[in-house]
């Protein structure tokens, strides 16, 4: 059994654990919300994992899920040499206790998932914004936010300040839609007739 | 004076006030807000953001290919070790390894990379500190490197060289006799560039038990690469978990003892040192052949192709209109970059574009530790701090 193998085999152990993987050499572990922290804490202090470091967290929009975000957490431990990473599962109202406590670099991280997703941790000290504007509005990087934003900034010569209006595209925004280009038309313009004969014949020879 | 007389209390509010961001010493766009005692810091807070463009936003509308450019403009001083880590993040979705000579170019340039990294993060942090020489010496040898960055992909800063199957172009003629030369040359700089601040007096007084990291804050605050190793861990991604040529060529990790600025100094020079080595090991060691995977589904077909061959030309139009499709799954793939680790957390869904490119900035957790790094420090140690965490804001701002 290779390393990732074993690891995957200890945490699977482990109580608040949902399912273990091992994706591409990986391990993936998907954790209970509510028993987040003290898995958390077995992985940095057992021995056996010695995650030490808290190296990336951040958040992932699935919008079709009934819990729609994702709350990553990337582990590495630097005395063992593995890293490990522990996912939850979150919407946009229920608390995901934060693990600032254990890895004092998490805050940081955890301001950024609030301020691009809007997911909300329990127990963070600091919930400011951290990457947007002051009085920023929304949460830039959940898939129904737009790509262009709804304001933009400029500065205003008459009023000598800088003013937010409502954004103006001078041009279309242009979503290419590459995955399935040659299936785009399926009827040629003046077609239509003979494609619906083609596809009257064809339900025909099916039935 | 009598002894008698009673203590004079003063009392003084704290006040807080703005360092940057227009502050030549911040680094290029960072506010940070002090809250002061007289001339010591009591508590620093530092507002990023203000260069936040919505990279990550912007590559899930992007297809891989054309998410590469971006990774240069992230830490700017570094951007092929970026593109590094985007390149083996896509490659390991797609179950694709670039052709050996394509590896080697790649740890080359990756060295390349560091060296003109460190060179601006030493030089730029001297003159903070007061030392006007080694930016005027160091930019000259960083105009050599970038001559080098140029020939190979054009450019002299955003590369878009390293790609998701290899690189773009082979190396010209010539060039690997230039870097090795120049690579001869180098350790005589890097003497002259000690002489003039490792024993300096001026230089140790600003920088020696100034803002020192334990070990187990290191670790606990996030920290890699030089400013992890100079806490005294010996952690090197080149050396624990080597990727493209790391494990083929030998090297040493230099490790600092106190974590203080001075030790961050002494680190990364170590660091150019160790990376001339490899500079030499790999251009000894590279040989003739393909620089990028032979499929043209993932990589563009040669020029002269294209004007025989039907097939080459479908290709190419459909690699650079639609892409390539990654097949679904997720990885975080990290380098160490100049920096420290760099990582990409990237989540594919089987089309063409990524769902979701995390972008792991390693200045981010080292920015972050500045308040408990400069408590208690005098204000002027704070730009000595800043220079020495080498903080780019075009990495941690995204």
């Amino acid at each position: 059994m290779s390393v990732p193998d074993v690891l995957a085999r200890e945490i699977m152990a482990l109580p608040g654990v949902a399912g273990v993987a091992v994706e591409k050499g990986e391990v993936v572990a998907h954790a209970q919300r509510d028993a987040l922290i003290p898995l958390m804490m077995t992985l940095r202090d057992d021995p056996r994992f010695a995650c030490e470091q808290l190296m990336d967290l951040c958040g992932v929009d699935f919008p079709a899920r009934p819990e729609r975000f994702e709350v990553v957490y990337n582990l590495l431990s630097v005395s063992r040499n593995h890293r490990v990473r522990v996912i939850v599962a979150t919407d946009e109202a229920a608390l995901v206790p934060s693990v600032s406590a254990i890895w004092p670099a998490a805050t940081w991280w955890e301001r950024e998932a609030w301020d691009l997703f809007g997911i909300l941790f329990s127990g963070q000290p600091d919930h400011r914004r951290i990457l947007t504007d002051y009085g920023f509005d929304g949460h830039p990087l959940r898939k129904d936010f737009p790509l262009t934003g709804y304001v933009e900034v400029r500065y205003d010569e008459e009023r000598k300040a800088v003013v937010y209006e409502p954004v103006h595209l001078t041009q279309e925004f242009r979503s290419f839609d590459f995955i399935s280009p040659w299936e785009g038309i399926t009827t040629l313009p003046g077609d239509e007739k003979a494609h619906a004969a083609r596809a009257g014949a064809r339900k025909g020879a099916e039935g | 004076m009598s002894e008698a007389r009673a203590p004079k209390i003063v009392e003084i509010d704290s006040h807080a006030i703005n360092f940057g961001p227009q502050h030549p010493a911040a680094h290029g766009v960072l506010r940070l807000v002090l809250e002061m005692d007289g001339e010591v810091i009591e508590r620093a807070d530092p507002h990023i953001g203000l260069l936040h463009r919505g990279t990550e936003k912007l590559i899930e509308y992007k297809t891989y290919m054309q998410a590469v450019p971006y990774f240069d403009r992230l830490d700017y001083v570094s951007p092929m070790c970026e593109e590094q880590a985007f390149a083996l993040a896509v490659e390991k979705l797609l179950a694709i390894e670039a052709p050996e000579r394509g590896k080697w170019i790649r740890t080359l340039f990756a060295e390349i990379t560091r060296i003109l990294n460190h060179l601006l993060n030493l030089t730029t942090y001297a003159l903070d500190v007061g030392a006007v020489t080694p930016p005027f010496w160091g930019f000259e040898e960083r105009e050599k490197l970038l001559e080098f960055h140029e020939a190979a992909s054009g450019a002299r800063f955003h590369a878009n060289y390293f790609r998701p199957g290899g690189v773009a172009k082979d190396l010209p003629a010539g060039l690997e006799e230039r870097i090795a030369a120049w690579a001869e040359a180098y350790p005589k700089f890097i003497d002259d560039f000690e002489e003039l601040l490792t024993s300096n007096r001026i230089w140790k007084q600003r920088t020696i038990d100034i803002g020192a990291v334990s070990a187990e804050d290191a670790l606990a605050w996030g920290f890699s690469g030089p400013c992890l190793r100079a806490s005294g861990v010996a952690w090197d991604l080149r050396r624990s978990q080597p990727y493209d040529m790391y494990d083929r060529v030998e090297f040493d990790v230099p490790v600092g003892h106190n974590g203080d600025c001075y030790d961050r100094y002494l680190v990364r020079v170590a660091e150019m040192r160790e990376s001339v080595k490899i500079i030499r090991q790999c251009l000894a060691q590279m040989k003739p052949g393909p620089v990028k995977v032979r499929d043209h589904k993932f990589t563009p077909p040669p020029r002269a192709e294209m004007k025989r061959s039907m097939e080459a030309l479908i290709h190419h139009f459909k690699l650079y209109t639609e892409g390539y499709h990654v097949p679904a799954g997720a990885t975080y793939t990290v380098v160490e970059s100049p920096k420290g680790e760099f990582g990409v957390y990237l989540v594919a869904d089987g089309t063409n574009k990524p769902y979701r490119c995390k972008i792991r900035a390693t200045g981010f957790a080292h920015l972050q530790a500045i308040d408990m790094m400069a408590r208690q420090h005098m204000l002027a140690d704070a730009v000595a701090i800043i220079g020495s965490l080498d903080v780019v804001f075009g990495e941690i701002d995204r």
